[in-house]
């Protein structure tokens, strides 16, 4: 039998729908692969084994009662720790949450059950979030497959991780900061930030809710659009959940032409602090852009360069309200309850137990940005800069369809580099924040190596909101232009595991 | 713009329900310091005639028809809790002993 850990999404719901293959054959050969490499690479904080085997034999038995299966029946996935599944653990990569079964599935959850995709397990992450790295969960660091001592990118470290080590073809991230775009560009994967609203929130654990937003993961641009399309689409379950049909994003993804669009080079991304290995594929990509069709112009949104402070201030400020509900009175830990403390003392003490230090920055943070006194001048004047960029995306998508950058400025660090300096740390979101603050869409797709680490290097496309089929189909056609001249994807390099 | 001080960090983390150890005051305060520091260039550009935008999306109010639906039920509610009693959450002492 070929290598099942190897096929695309696409290739495998194809095999699955034409009984080439069962779909428990292909849970088991995912669920080994995790059994042989999961102890180095640290993708997984619960692995569901029962769970997977039971969704694809239903898929299995759905077909052998002739009934029709969706475009991703039997297709396994890596779901990220943040997203409630019910009867199955979720952390968040927290201590409070350590040993949480939650009683019920987010609405991205559901769906995917529904869709007849096959949930392996559950993915490491920073801390509720917070982080580029991985580096903040509470049960240890992820191990990028390109390289092991180097960070998977944050906060959804863990479901690239298990990307590129073959672990699952699909896997579902968040993207606050650019928790989904980071990881894909540093581990050679694709990842989509869809519009904000049009995939719901509902059993998203909450960071900061004006730009928290659940997107697809995967090794091809068209594998993302079929996840994509299964988990977009309106939940009332979600006040934010915008109701508009879902974009045609797998056609788009199949296009691959895209001949006569305007592509604007943002010209504030890129000088002081960008790797030079970075740039340099980063150009070529406009290069190819260019052959294949596209007029380039340049374009210019001055306000970009406060994006950093301003996120800096408006998810610490919602955070430190989102998790005040981290009480230790309903759910999660409870902590020096000895019959002799009161409620507020008892909080107190968990939630110092509890959280780790980057989520005590951030609520302190929070909180100081939102006092009497302070209000003004932080998160008011975030709120501000939001409009300002708000305002420069506006003027640029009326000139172009879509902008280019590099998605970070520079490959994978070593795990450790930045651990104890929040400010590194956080310049690793400095191209992918202006599309949270501005609820936009954006994708990072592989781009090729940096000549000076060989570690691989994203292309971020960015489309206006509720046009997110523009990332695929300019995605897609970069992906097999590329493919076409190194002869192979980009993760065929990676090193055997 | 003033910098943030210690007393201010341990004022905020009792603010914020987190009762912070004496080593962690004193990273916090230089970490935050640092952070406030960096983060304060959002003055420069925050106009007074510019507009605040605290939402993406401009949703007002979402209502639906106030009908039962399923809901969970008292045993999975209470799950997860850490203390349960009589299908309530059992929770430390709320008031002053009186």
């Amino acid at each position: 039998m070929t290598d099942l850990i190897r096929y695309t999404a696409a290739e495998t719901a194809a095999a699955v729908a034409s009984g080439d293959v069962s779909a428990v054959e292909v849970a088991q050969a995912h669920l080994d692969r995790i059994d042989a490499v999961d102890t180095k690479v640290h993708a997984f904080l619960h692995v569901d084994t029962e769970g997977a085997l039971s969704a694809a034999r239903a898929v299995d038995e759905k077909r052998a009662r002739g009934e029709e299966l969706g475009p991703l029946a039997g297709v396994p996935l890596a779901l990220k720790d943040v997203f409630t599944t019910r009867g199955v653990p979720t952390t968040a990569g927290s201590k409070i949450l350590e040993g949480w079964v939650p009683p019920y599935d987010a609405t991205v959850t559901s769906r995917l059950k529904a869709a007849g995709v096959v949930i392996l397990g559950k993915t490491n992450m920073d801390e509720f979030a917070m982080g580029s790295s991985t580096e903040n969960s509470a049960f240890g660091p992820t191990g990028n497959p390109w390289d092991l001592t180097r960070i998977p990118g944050g906060s959804g470290g863990g479901s690239a991780a298990a990307l590129a080590a073959y672990e699952a073809p699909l896997a579902i991230g968040t993207d606050t900061g650019g928790s989904i775009r980071q990881p894909g560009a540093v581990t050679g994967t694709v990842g989509v930030k869809p519009t904000y609203g049009t995939v719901s929130r509902y059993g998203l654990i909450a960071f900061s809710s004006s730009l928290d937003q659940g997107g697809p993961c995967a090794r091809t641009v068209l594998d993302a659009a079929l996840l994509h399309e299964a988990i977009a689409g309106h939940d009332p379950l979600d006040s934010t959940s915008i109701d508009t049909p879902v974009l045609p994003l797998v056609a788009a993804a199949r296009q691959k032409d895209i001949r006569g669009m305007r592509i604007g080079v943002v010209k504030e991304f890129g000088g002081e602090g960008y790797q030079a290995g970075v740039m340099q594929r980063f150009h070529e990509s406009v290069a190819l852009l260019r052959s294949l069709g596209a007029e380039i112009v340049e374009v210019s949104c001055p306000s970009f360069t406060y994006a950093l402070p301003a996120y800096y201030l408006i998810a610490p400020s919602e955070a430190s309200s989102n998790l005040a509900r981290f009480d230790g009175l309903r759910y999660g830990l409870r902590t020096g309850d000895d019959g002799t403390r009161s409620a507020e003392d008892v909080t107190a003490l968990t939630r110092e137990a509890g959280f780790g230090p980057e989520v005590k920055r951030r609520i302190i943070l929070g909180t100081y940005a939102l006092s009497s006194g302070y209000y003004d001048a932080y998160y008011g004047s975030a709120q501000k800069v939001r409009t300002l960029i708000t305002q420069d995306f506006a003027r640029a998508f009326a000139d172009v369809d879509v902008l280019v950058s590099p998605t970070t400025p520079t490959t994978a660090f070593p795990i450790g580099e930045r651990a104890d300096d929040p400010m590194a740390m956080y310049l690793a979101d400095l191209c992918t924040i202006p599309s949270n603050l501005a609820g936009n869409s954006a994708m990072s797709v592989p781009c090729g190596l940096a000549p000076e680490d060989g570690l691989p290097v994203g292309l971020q496309i960015i489309a206006p909101a509720l046009a997110d089929d523009r990332l695929y189909r300019v995605g897609g056609a970069v992906e097999a232009a590329l493919n076409d001249k190194w002869g192979h994807p980009l993760l065929e390099e990676a090193p055997v595991l | 713009m003033p910098g943030i001080t210690r007393e201010e960090v341990a004022h905020l983390a009792r603010l914020s329900r987190l009762e912070l150890k004496a080593e962690e005051l004193d990273h916090f305060a230089e970490q935050l310091n640092a952070i406030v520091d960096a983060v304060a260039r959002v003055s420069e550009i925050a106009a007074d005639d510019v507009p605040p935008t605290s939402h993406p999306l401009p949703l007002t109010n979402v209502m639906r028809p106030d009908v039962v639906r399923p809901s969970l039920s008292p045993a999975d509610a209470l799950a997860g809790a850490p203390a349960a009693e009589e299908q309530r959450f059992r929770v430390p002492q709320i008031l002053g002993e009186d």
